[in-house]
């Protein structure tokens, strides 16, 4: 065939010895905690680091002398990083990990928060939240995408693509028919559209999945940029001022002290977008379609063997996935902002890179979305308070931190068996 | 490869009758006509004479047709897209039954206009010509369109080579921007940091671009090799990191201009920019001709050096090769080091040739990604890779004309370049469009298909 099944190199290292992986992991970390306590509680400034529970310097907060908890968290660091060279038992590993992490970020933050220009040493949590949802959500859309498509076996590098056309048709038939919901479908059609010729071409065409993404998302930024020129800028109030979803408070839940205001005082998306992780979770462990979309991801000829249709259920799977990542762009144009050209800016690669940190699961790219939208919204705060930490490192952070994932770094990913091979029967 | 008519005509077969021969023919067989003239008996069938068999391979589906076909299909696409985006002539094709002599005029003027000033901003533009007879313009205004071909050439070059080298050894190198960009970055360093007499001064910035490039391919060549990380996924988040580090690099002080607020470096001295071949009101410059030179070196290394058996070996089957003794190791680090060297080279080209001289956040502009479509319409070959280059160089200097004359936005370029590569990738489409019969050679090989 004209598809070879070359395996990767991936020989994965068999661990000998005391050093482990997980011992490695421990050392780095034990080093990133020496690195908070020593050099950030050597910056921190003896000012009250304040958290406040609010959108502002007002309210309730936790506070904390900012060089003690430099210091603190830092130790905390250590401490974890210890643990795991020490070694601990599996389960516990990403439990020890996270809480590692966490003190490193803190540590990071009681440094950073206690430096700022006095009268802004303060970090309004609230705020940072919410942000973090917000920039997460096309991530979340995406990296769902990714999901369906690439558990039944089809690499999906078009996210970006699929999120652009999204956000365009969303724009323009939102502006066209002055009717929101109109925009919702018409953005979830634009992104299958992109799925459809990914679909097309890669399962009747047998095209090289990564080569047609690669295509498709120049292609999306074109025809979207032609159409952007021509139509959107000569006639804006026609074409690209779409109708936007206000906030939907949640009654009782929006009075939930901080996560109230930050999470369920916001508007369409955000819920929808936590409700299709749960959904899509739930139904890809619990439900008939998950366990037939795994197979075909996994081991289409066994499936197919099994009767399941490999190919329908690939073509459904990656049709969704375009609804889902069109209704991921209309996040953008019918809730905060009007068309431009290029507009996702990337945004659809950082979706890649949070399915495969999140290792293909639901649930994972929630939590790597969200990281990276801390990362980002971080750096928007920090570049409020003139941080000396350029915002262009932070910004680089989600993009490091799937290259160290990849790499192994982080525990090993494992994409499905089949991601990227066409199925041809017989 | 697989025959996708299994039921062609085999050899041990009685001749095939006109009915049937009829059939193969339209049957897209492979093997079924060269079978034919060997053992049928001569008188069985007229034995074709050469302008019918020319017309025949003509109309099979091997890579110049499909190529060909690609692109008309693609202006067509193009044109649709210029049709429906123009309010005024899709108002014509409201009362289409009654007066369908406006809509299609219409149509024709705007599509013809727009097209024909693709072709005079690239190729030849006879209103120049005519002036130059006329004295009116001299005679660089009759190579303007050339010129501008060949400046937007020369760059896509070298991405294109670097795309389809590590094609070639079983990588799919996604980061040609990203080793354009870190390519960009040192060959400007070295041009405006570095104080260098001329020639020296040209050729340490190059080879800083090479650098530049070798060092973002060694990257996810090292991972790839050691780790197993795949190498698309690294390089694609490669790009990201280093377009931020150009975009922080630009506003530090000693890089900025000083003389400047916007996001811009100082400007590379005059010593390490590269000549203008035809005058400098023209803008092609020698990186074209490093272009050519490295299209041979790339030709070169490809088929006559052992690196490059090697690398096709290990692109071929990778445990095939290591059975056989070959480093898959140490050949994974290498190919992408060189792809890395050949996108910075081209990175280089953006800032010592003409089309800028100092650093912005945009100084790459496209080429790496537009590499890896010149790559795949140049079927990863390398002489294939120069002419690819050459058709988007001309879409891209034809669109500038196109934009400026005819008010279409640049962005049809892109669609048209994506639809051509989007054409050629799926030959069996185009088949189908224009019933074509099968011929070898017509699917492009390089499909991967490895998953992640």
């Amino acid at each position: 065939m004209s598809t070879m099944a070359v395996p990767d190199v991936a020989v994965a290292p068999v661990d000998e010895g005391f050093w482990t992986r997980n011992r490695k992991v421990g050392l780095v970390l034990l080093a990133l905690g020496l690195l908070a306590a020593v050099l950030f509680g050597a910056l921190a400034t003896d000012q009250q680091a304040r958290f406040t529970l609010s959108d502002d310097a007002a309210g309730a907060a936790l506070e904390i002398n900012g060089t003690i908890g430099a210091i603190l968290f830092g130790i905390i660091a250590i401490a974890a990083g210890a643990a795991l060279v020490a070694g601990v038992p599996k389960r516990w590993f990403v439990t020890v990990l996270g809480v590692g992490l966490v003190g490193f970020v803190l540590s990071f933050l009681c440094w950073q928060v206690s430096a700022a220009p006095t009268g802004q040493n303060f970090m309004p949590l609230v705020n940072i939240i919410r942000g973090t949802f917000i920039l997460a959500l096309p991530l979340i859309f995406g990296a769902l995408a990714g999901v369906l498509c690439e558990r039944s076996g089809v690499v999906n590098v078009a996210i970006e693509g699929q999120l652009l056309m999204g956000a365009f048709s969303g724009a323009l038939f939102g502006s066209l028919s002055g009717n929101v919901w109109v925009g919702l479908v018409a953005a979830a059609i634009g992104g299958a559209f992109i799925s459809l010729l990914l679909a097309v071409f890669a399962i009747r065409y047998l095209v090289d999945q990564v080569v047609i993404g690669i295509v498709l998302n120049l292609l999306a930024v074109g025809v979207t940029g032609f159409l952007y020129e021509r139509l959107m800028q000569t006639d804006a109030t026609k074409y690209n001022s779409a109708p936007r979803f206000g906030n939907w408070n949640i009654p009782l839940l929006e009075d939930i002290p901080v996560l109230g205001p930050a999470l369920f005082r916001g508007n369409i998306f955000l819920y929808l977008g936590l409700l299709l992780v749960l959904v899509i979770h739930i139904g890809l462990f619990r439900t008939r379609w998950g366990l037939r979309t795994r197979s075909v991801g996994e081991h289409p000829t066994a499936a197919d063997t099994l009767g399941v249709k490999v190919l329908r259920v690939r073509y459904r799977n990656v049709l969704l996935a375009g609804v889902v990542a069109g209704i991921g762009g209309a996040s953008y144009t019918l809730a905060l902002y009007s068309f431009t050209k290029n507009m996702i800016g990337g945004k659809g690669f950082i979706a890649l890179a949070a399915l495969i940190f999140g290792r293909w699961n639901p649930t994972g790219a929630l939590l790597a979305a969200l990281f990276f939208g801390f990362a980002d919204q971080l750096a928007t705060y920090l570049g409020a308070i003139n941080s000396v930490i350029p915002s262009q490192f932070l910004a680089m952070l989600p993009y490091l931190a799937t290259i160290l994932a990849v790499a192994g770094l982080v525990g090993r990913v494992r994409a499905p068996a089949a991601d990227g091979k066409p199925y041809i029967k017989g | 490869m697989s025959d996708p008519n299994p039921q062609s005509g085999s050899p041990d077969k009685e001749p095939a009758s006109e009915a049937q021969a009829a059939q193969t023919a339209l049957g897209n067989t492979e093997r079924a006509e060269p079978s034919t003239p060997g053992r049928s008996a001569p008188d069985s069938e007229p034995k074709p004479n050469l302008g019918r068999m020319f017309l025949d391979n003509l109309w099979a589906a091997n890579t110049f047709t499909v190529t060909l076909l690609s692109l008309v299909l693609a202006i067509v696409v193009g044109a649709v897209l210029m049709i429906i985006s123009d309010p005024e002539v899709l108002s014509t094709y409201s009362y289409i039954t009654s007066r369908p002599s406006d809509a299609l005029n219409s149509s024709w003027t705007l599509v013809s206009e727009a097209y024909a000033n693709l072709f005079k901003g690239s190729v030849f533009d006879p209103e120049a010509f005519s002036g130059w007879l006329n004295g009116d313009n001299g005679w660089q205004a009759v190579l303007a369109p050339i010129s501008e071909t060949l400046t937007y050439t020369a760059p896509l070059v070298f991405t294109g080579l670097a795309v389809a080298l590590a094609f070639r050894g079983g990588l799919f190198n996604i980061g040609a921007q990203g080793q354009a960009t870190v390519g960009v970055i040192l060959a400007a360093l070295a041009g405006f940091l570095l104080p260098l007499p001329p020639g020296l001064h040209l050729l340490v910035a190059v080879l800083a671009g090479a650098l530049g490039g070798a060092i973002w391919g060694f990257i996810p060549g090292i991972l790839k090799a050691r780790a197993g990380a795949h190498e698309v996924i690294n390089t694609i988040m490669l790009n990201y990191v280093a377009t931020y580090f150009l975009t922080w690099l630009i506003v530090q002080n000693g890089v900025q201009d000083p003389t400047r607020p916007d996001a811009i470096s100082q400007a590379v001295d005059t010593s390490a920019q590269l000549p203008r071949l035809l005058g400098d009101n023209l803008r092609v410059h020698a990186g074209i001709l490093i272009a050519v030179l490295a299209t041979w070196g790339v030709a070169w290394l490809l088929n006559r050096s052992t690196l490059g058996f090697e690398l096709r070996a290990v692109g071929a089957n990778p445990d095939a090769a290591r059975t056989a003794g070959i480093s898959v190791t140490r050949t994974y680090t290498l190919i992408m080091v060189f792809s890395g060297i050949l996108a910075g080279l081209g990175g280089s080209n953006m800032v010592l040739g003409s089309t800028a001289s100092a650093l912005t956040p945009l100084v790459v502009a496209q080429i790496g990604f537009d590499g890896i479509l010149v790559a795949l319409l140049g079927r990863v070959k390398p002489w294939g890779v120069l002419l690819a280059a050459l058709l988007f160089g001309a879409l891209q200097a034809g669109g500038n004309r196109m934009q400026s004359y005819s008010g279409i936005s640049l962005e049809l370029v892109t669609v048209l370049q994506a639809l051509i590569v989007i054409f050629i990738a799926a030959p069996a489409l185009v088949k189908a469009i224009f019933q074509l019969r099968a011929a070898r050679a017509a699917r492009l090989q390089t499909s991967l298909a490895k998953g992640w």
